[in-house]
């Protein structure tokens, strides 16, 4: 029935309301992070620094790839809140395959850098970042894992009450992550290739 | 069925501007247009532009009817999010200046203020 109220759910619901607030105090949690890289940074210990040691156009692709995932996650929502559940789990596969994507190309990196002698152990430069981009892969990889649940649930139960609310906190985590994605990729790797 | 899907819309106009602002910023860095103090501004201002774009579009900020608990928990964390980290790079970088030695400290002072 009413197309604009189908994307933005009621504001009264409470579960939606506590997921903001889990999501805004997430935000904090990455901010501490975000300041620990900012003041590690420049602590290479005599290793490699940023500008060496990343690769941008991986990165970019990373980036286009989550934010892909993030506008498909969307069109699932749109699908769910018209009722086809054969393009809800279809938009669903596409959102969780470029995660999965993204994911792999993170894990290659967080390789590649480990095999070459800079782990986590290098520097104070090193810990903060794999602990920073570690974390937002964490969540990645979480939400792979509730999204992959819930597909199964759709599958099997249809669109239900109770599996759009799932929905709709699924696709609010997911685009959390991207915008802290944008962060990572500006503040790491765009702002570390210049110094 | 004429009704055009606004939602569809949104989700497109957030996923353009994203697109747009990611690739101009990495161009900005990759091209070297400006020097690095003033990218370092325009890639941050580039960032938050986008920041501001996808709560918009993608997580439906400002839709909420009064009061705007959402918009409020938001500002909040932005309050803190911003005392975290300015706070962090300005007490450290004091300490980095408190420890360093006389003869380091002309030298900050010359690289800093051009004296």
């Amino acid at each position: 029935m009413s197309v604009v109220r189908a994307v933005a759910p009621p504001d009264n619901d409470k579960t939606l309301f506590g997921f903001w607030v889990y999501l805004m105090t997430d935000c904090v949690f990455f901010a501490s992070l975000f300041a620990t890289y900012a003041v590690l940074h420049t602590s290479t210990f005599g290793g490699p620094g940023s500008a060496q040691l990343f690769d941008l156009p991986p990165v970019l692709a990373e980036t286009f790839i989550l934010l892909t995932s993030s506008f498909t996650a969307g069109l699932a929502m749109l699908a769910a809140h018209r009722g086809n559940k054969h393009q809800v789990l279809g938009w669903l596969m596409v959102t969780f395959v470029l995660g999965a994507a993204f994911l792999g190309l993170e894990l290659k990196e967080f390789h590649h850098l480990a095999t070459t002698g800079n782990s986590w152990r290098r520097s104070g430069f090193l810990s903060a970042f794999f602990t920073l981009v570690g974390t937002h892969g964490l969540h990645i990889s979480v939400g792979l894992v509730w999204m992959g649940v819930l597909m199964t649930k759709v599958w099997r139960s249809g669109l239900t009450a109770v599996n759009l609310k799932r929905l709709t906190l699924v696709s609010l985590f997911w685009h959390f992550l991207d915008i802290i994605w944008i962060f990572i990729f500006t503040m790491v790797y765009l702002m570390g290739s210049l110094s | 069925m004429k009704r055009t899907p606004s939602p569809l819309a949104a989700y497109v106009t957030g996923f353009g501007l994203s697109l747009v602002l990611t690739l101009a910023a990495y161009l900005l860095v990759t091209g070297r247009l400006f020097s690095n103090q003033v990218l370092i501004y325009l890639i941050a201002a580039l960032a938050l532009i986008q920041f501001g774009v996808q709560m918009v579009f993608f997580l439906h900020l400002g839709q909420e009817s009064r009061p705007r608990w959402k918009l409020l928990v938001m500002g909040f964390m932005v309050m803190v999010v911003v005392i975290l980290v300015v706070g962090s790079i300005w007490i450290m970088n004091n300490l980095s200046y408190h420890s360093l030695s006389p003869s380091q400290v002309n030298t900050y002072i010359h690289n800093q203020d051009g004296l």
